[in-house]
């Protein structure tokens, strides 16, 4: 498309050298990077790959100038013979946006949300082109349907708010390719983006790679992103690159154990469905939560949004149902609901009982057999309290004449079994990683010997070795006690690993269900298929590539 | 907009109507009158007065003939000062305490502004410090600690200003109140924007805007600053309606003939009709601010539409 | 498995253990709050050693300026002698002075008593009068006084008070004052907050629309009612000005409420069976403490100025009782003369607020959990 631009001259255009990232914070110096180096040839993609904290991130900010303020970096940056870390800002901002560009991962907020679409399309145009007004805005009108944007002219006068993420991120790819540049630096792309949007996103990016022919470095730490979309690949662990290598190379032969344990992250195995007589435990008839929205003295009656409409499940002693769906399908919702932490409509029945009229105080008795565990373990547990009086707060409830030591003795046990030193109890949560605080949740969830546990999304927030233990402990709670599961998740592979039965949800209603096997390997609907190319198809990106 | 405009003005009335009930019955139960300390005044010629004013009429008569002058735009005559109306005191003192307080408003958000920025973007440096230390000076000493003390160096020691007066709106004579007024405030502001500021350029889309190339002024005033104002405007209401509505403090060391000093005094002295008068403009005033406060946010930040 | 469960608990550093180790790390707030217990120490146990008390009025040193040096100086001696002599009615034939000892013969055209003498002991520059040769006509005496040494760091006011001693009782009723009423807005404050943002629906909406009625009433209109009511009682006072500044605590503690409920570990206890009462315990009053805390730093420095505003103006303390305020306020009126009168309070004042400042600031940095 662009002659100069094109990648016939192989060899690096940026080399990163001995690159240090620190940070000063209150608690002391931290090394995020911690002298890496890496370099990124004209026209290809390249990965770096690694979990939370592995500096990945970094890494690429320090090279674009782009770390917090209390962020100092060292080594050399080099691009096309010019150290970027070193470079006065008017020469920086020559290769800033122009040259070298990036795309974010927080799509809702990357974008300013006081200036419209156009405008902001328009500025990096203006200034890196020196084009008139007129000129630029037909620019920022090519790119918008070069990403794809359905009716641009409109879209030129939206604001960000009025937007979807998949779109933001779409008008995000639209200002980092306004200048025909070298390398684009994608970090986390699709991170906060739903799964078929996901795929969307990728195969955009990949076509427009096709197109115009620029480098593209993928930070993520996704490695079927990694797998389908890159020539090289990278890893990272605590700052440092570990392996680096081609993509097949690497994953077909890792040579580092943190590789190899990294490939080995995906969750595995599958559940047996439970025997054919087991009771039912749990189960809704029609249960339906409407949210009112607005509605006032002066501004009209309120708008119903009816969250989960109509649905049915029963679940069975020893069963797991997975409850899959993107973002606002209402599978949280339906999970609090037949909890009855929320009101719904609808019979719900626990062990042939109906407790769909039960109130706080008839249903207290109930809550230990009926749990609960979070997505976030870092808002669920209550940061004055020891990990020790999270855990045993539901024995204060439910046995009130265990003494202090006994219920001490209690916490000591539930810790061991979830894989936690006992001697940490009388730590608080912000002492804990994400990993061992959803170990907690799950100890206070267990601490009850429960029947019946809603689990929502509780790997979601953890990095993939990390949820790997965290599938592994739940299954085995589950043999142990005959648990039964509503596992809420929008993570497929998690799912598949989990779950024995399935339910898919969009829009608050039940899109398909069935034994997780043939949902997986013969989905009936449109929307089932495409969460599942999405997630699973491995090949897809290879033949649009 | 208009509507919503309009709205706001109707249901400005309730609040009014109850904060002029509330004011009216509060400063009727509290002991003693107008015309009580007046000293030499014979019991004829008090209990004339009291008639002569309607106060011997029960209260909720009294009340129901004080709204009825209020829809008239009637403020009543002053106990006090028999030779004025509440309405002719107001016509005097208060465009005399709106120019001092708006030019003290203004001088305060530029300045204020400016030093926040100017924090910011030094964080944690020796700029930051400096500003810090001038908004801690500023909100920590009580303008009756600053306005003795610039009459004590600038009008007695160097002799640059006067002392004190208004001297019919001589430049030089505002200085001093201006200065008093606006120092605590340039503290707020720069205190506010300061935070403000340094959220706004950890927000992510400052982020993408170096990360496009854009130049620092763009970053910073563009994009940075635009959305950290948004704070100032809130906080610039309640202030503008407090500041022009005259303060006690500077008009009385600087011997200014403002209203600052009308709310104190006729509250003192049970000077009823000042009282409520007072009470009624700055109601006023806080009602039309805030209005403006909330367009302005409008005018500002696309995702708040009133209509 | 027995060794781990045996194995003594590690303690763990909870949120005020952290905020305390963060406190004093940060130089301004712990040299802020060592010079806020120093003041209170002076303030508190100051005028006990003070020389003078509060209320004594020297009519010898009216705005006496402030020195390190003991007063009289040296041409004070003679006006005092000629103010004491007067006053028995007599004339001043010669003085002179011999160390610390002053000699007068006084002469007179009747008979002086001997009594007059204790003239000389009444002044505030003398003492120890002794008369050591009367004439036997009784028309000549000769006196000796020892000269009473008197210090004045601060200086003394209009009436001839001492200034140091009154700057100290002025304190300890300022930060008495700061301290009184900021407790009894804290609690209001907490108390119905925590109520409206715990209760939520219509119950915290009719609350919460009580609060901004009283909001747009102005603040120094309920004041002034307050002191009519009570008369410039001050204790009284004070406890109804706390009352008033209530507002802005109930609200700060209502949203924070309103947001604890809406966390996930308050949903995890519903979950759990937690009874409501459990839930206030346990979570939601431990996570508002910060907040409070924090806003109690900010409130005292408040209530301080508000004070002094207030006595500023007339309406507060009353004399001979005194607080920074009423010094200040007297100070302003004499800058031209007695430019100490304002100096030594409102540096008082002015250093106490700023301390309060910092460790509010300390505080703030070292309890928000955002930093973390």
């Amino acid at each position: 498309m662009n002659a100069t631009n094109n990648p016939t001259a192989s060899g690096p255009i940026l080399s990163v050298k001995d690159l240090r990232v620190r940070f000063r914070t209150l608690d002391g110096e931290i090394d995020a990077v911690k002298g890496i180096n890496l370099h990124v040839n004209a026209g290809e993609t390249v990965a770096i790959v690694g979990e939370s904290g592995s500096g990945k991130s970094q890494t690429m900010m320090a090279a674009m100038r782009l770390l917090a303020s209390n962020g100092e970096a060292s080594g050399e940056v080099d691009y096309r013979g010019k150290n970027l870390l070193t470079l006065d800002k008017a020469a920086l901002n020559q290769v800033r946006g122009a040259k070298i560009s990036m795309i974010f991962q927080e799509p809702m907020t990357s974008l300013d949300p006081l200036y419209t679409i156009g405008n902001q399309l328009i500025e990096p145009i203006r200034r890196h082109r020196r084009l008139g007004a007129a000129e630029a805005r037909k620019e920022a009108l090519r790119l918008l349907e070069l990403v794809k944007i359905p009716d641009p002219e409109r879209r030129m006068r939206s604001y960000p708010y009025e937007m979807s993420g998949g779109q933001r991120q779409r008008v995000m790819i639209a200002m980092a390719l306004a200048n025909d540049p070298d390398i684009l630096i994608a970090d986390e792309p699709t991170t906060a983006l739903d799964v078929t949007v996901q795929a969307q996103i990728l195969t955009l990016l990949a076509e427009l790679q096709r197109t115009l022919g620029m480098a593209i470095v993928f930070i993520t730490h996704d490695l079927n992103i990694v797998r389908r979309f890159s020539d090289r690949v990278y890893v990272m662990r605590s700052g440092q690159v570990v392996e680096e290598g081609e993509t097949e190379r690497v994953f077909a032969a890792p040579q580092h154990d943190y590789t190899k344990m990294l490939l080995a992250a995906e969750p595995t195995g599958r559940k047996a469905p439970p025997p054919a007589g087991a009771p039912v435990l749990l189960e809704g008839r029609n249960v339906e939560v409407a949210f009112r929205i607005g509605g006032g003295f002066l501004s009209g009656p309120p708008l119903l949004l009816k969250a989960v409409d109509r649905i049915s499940l029963s679940l069975k002693q020893g069963q797991t149902i997975g409850i899959v769906g993107e973002s606002g399908s209402g599978k949280s919702t339906l999970g609090r609901a037949l909890l009855r932490l929320l009101p719904s409509e609808g019979a719900i029945r626990f062990e042939h009982k109906d407790i769909s009229a039960a109130n706080t105080e008839t249903m207290r008795p109930l809550r230990r057999e009926l749990q609960l565990v979070f997505q976030d373990p870092f808002g669920s547990l209550s940061p004055r309290m020891t990990i020790g009086q999270v855990i045993t707060e539901g024995l204060l409830v439910h046995e009130p004449s265990l003494s202090a030591k006994d219920r001490d003795a209690r916490a000591v046990i539930a810790l061991q079994r979830v894989g936690l030193d006992p001697a940490m109890r009388n730590r608080y949560p912000h002492e804990f990683s994400g990993g061992q605080r959803q170990r907690i949740a799950i100890a206070r969830a267990m601490i009850l010997r429960p029947k019946v546990v809603v689990l929502d999304e509780p790997t979601s927030a953890l990095d993939r070795s990390v949820q790997k233990q965290i599938v592994e402990l739940l299954r085995d709670l589950q043999a142990e006690h005959e648990l039964s599961y509503l596992f809420i998740s929008h993570d497929l592979a998690v799912v598949r690993a989990m779950a024995d039965y399935i339910i898919v949800m969009k829009q608050g209603q039940i899109v398909e269900q069935g034994p997780t096997e043939d949902i997986f390997d013969r989905p009936r609907e449109d929307y089932t298929r495409a969460l599942m190319s999405a997630a699973i198809d491995e090949k897809k990106f290879r033949v649009a590539v | 907009m208009l509507l919503y405009v309009f709205r706001r003005l109707l249901t400005a009335i309730p609040t009014l109507f109850v904060i002029v009930t509330l004011a009216f019955f509060l400063i009727r139960v509290a002991p003693g009158g107008p015309f009580n300390q007046e000293r030499g005044l014979s019991p004829e010629i008090k209990a004339n007065l009291e008639a002569q004013f309607g106060l011997n009429d029960p209260l909720w008569q009294q009340y129901l003939n004080y709204l009825n002058n209020l829809l008239h735009g009637n403020f009543g005559p002053s106990y006090n000062l028999p030779d004025f109306t509440v309405g002719e005191l107001f016509a005097k003192g208060l465009p005399i305490s709106i120019q001092l307080g708006a030019s003290a408003l203004l001088l305060a958000l530029i300045v204020g502004s400016i030093l926040g920025v100017i924090a910011a973007l030094n964080q944690n440096r020796l700029g930051d410090y400096t500003v810090i230390a001038i908004a801690t000076a500023g909100s920590t000493i009580p303008t009756f600690v600053i306005a003795p003390i610039i009459q004590l160096v600038f009008g007695l020691t160097w002799m640059l200003l006067p002392v004190g007066g208004w001297g019919n709106g001589a430049l030089i004579n505002k200085v001093g109140p201006v200065i008093t007024l606006a120092l605590p405030q340039i503290a707020i502001v720069a205190r506010l924007m300061r935070g403000s500021m340094i959220e706004s350029m950890r927000s992510h889309h400052i982020r993408t805007a170096r990360a496009l190339g854009l130049s620092e002024w763009s970053v910073v005033v563009r994009h940075a600053f635009r959305g950290a104002v948004l704070p100032i405007v809130s906080y610039a209401g309640p202030a503008a309606a407090a500041l022009l509505t005259g303060s006690i403090v500077v008009e009385t060391i600087f011997s200014i003939p403002g209203v600052g000093r009308y709310f104190v005094d006729a509250a003192l002295n049970r000077d009823y009709t000042l009282v409520m008068g007072t009470v009624v403009v700055i109601a006023i005033f806080t009602i039309v601010f805030n209005l403006i406060v909330d367009l302005l946010y409008a005018v500002i930040d696309p995702r708040v539409r009133y209509d | 498995m027995t060794e781990i469960a045996l194995a003594a608990p590690v303690a763990g550093r909870s949120f005020w253990g952290d905020a305390w180790a963060r406190l004093k790390s940060n130089k301004a707030a712990m040299v802020s709050l060592f010079y806020l217990v120093f003041m209170a120490v002076v303030c508190v146990v100051g005028p006990l050693f003070v020389p003078h008390n509060y209320t004594t009025i020297y009519a010898d040193y009216v705005r006496t300026p402030p020195s390190l040096s003991a007063y009289p100086e040296a041409g004070m001696i003679e006006n005092a002698l000629r103010d004491a002599v007067r006053r028995m009615r007599v004339d001043i034939e010669d003085w002179r002075q011999e160390g610390e000892r002053v000699f007068v013969t006084v002469t007179a055209s009747k008979p002086i008593d001997e009594r007059n003498a204790r003239y000389l002991d009444r002044s505030d520059t003398f003492d120890n009068t002794v008369i050591d040769s009367r004439s036997d006509d009784g028309l000549k005496m000769t006196m000796s006084t020892s000269v009473k040494q008197q210090y004045f760091l601060f200086g003394t006011d209009n009436t001839g008070r001492d200034l140091l001693s009154r700057t100290l009782m002025a304190g300890r009723i300022s930060l008495a004052i700061g301290l009184l009423a900021g407790v009894v807005a804290v609690v209001i404050g907490v108390l119905y907050g925590a109520t409206s943002g715990f209760i939520g629906g219509k119950t915290d909406e009719v609350m919460m629309r009580i609060v901004d009625v009283l909001y747009s009433l102005p603040f120094i209109f309920f004041v002034i009612m307050l002191v009519v009511f009570f008369g410039r009682n001050f204790v009284l006072m004070f406890l109804a000005v706390g009352a008033v500044l209530w507002l802005d605590m109930a609200r700060i503690v209502r949203g924070q409420a309103l947001s604890i409920r809406r966390q996930e570990y308050v949903q995890a206890a519903e979950a759990l069976g937690v009874t409501r009462s459990g839930i206030l315990a346990r979570h939601i009053v431990p996570n508002l403490l910060g907040v409070v805390v924090i806003y109690m730093t900010l409130l005292v420095p408040h209530v301080i100025i508000l004070e002094s505003f207030l006595s500023f103006l007339g309406l507060g303390v009353q004399e001979p009782m005194t607080s920074w305020g009423v010094l200040i306020s007297t100070g302003a009126k004499n800058i031209g003369t007695a430019n100490w009168l304002l100096l030594f309070p409102a540096f008082f004042l002015v250093s106490t607020l700023f301390a309060l400042n910092f460790v509010g600031d300390g505080l703030r940095d070292a309890l928000d959990p955002k930093d973390r």
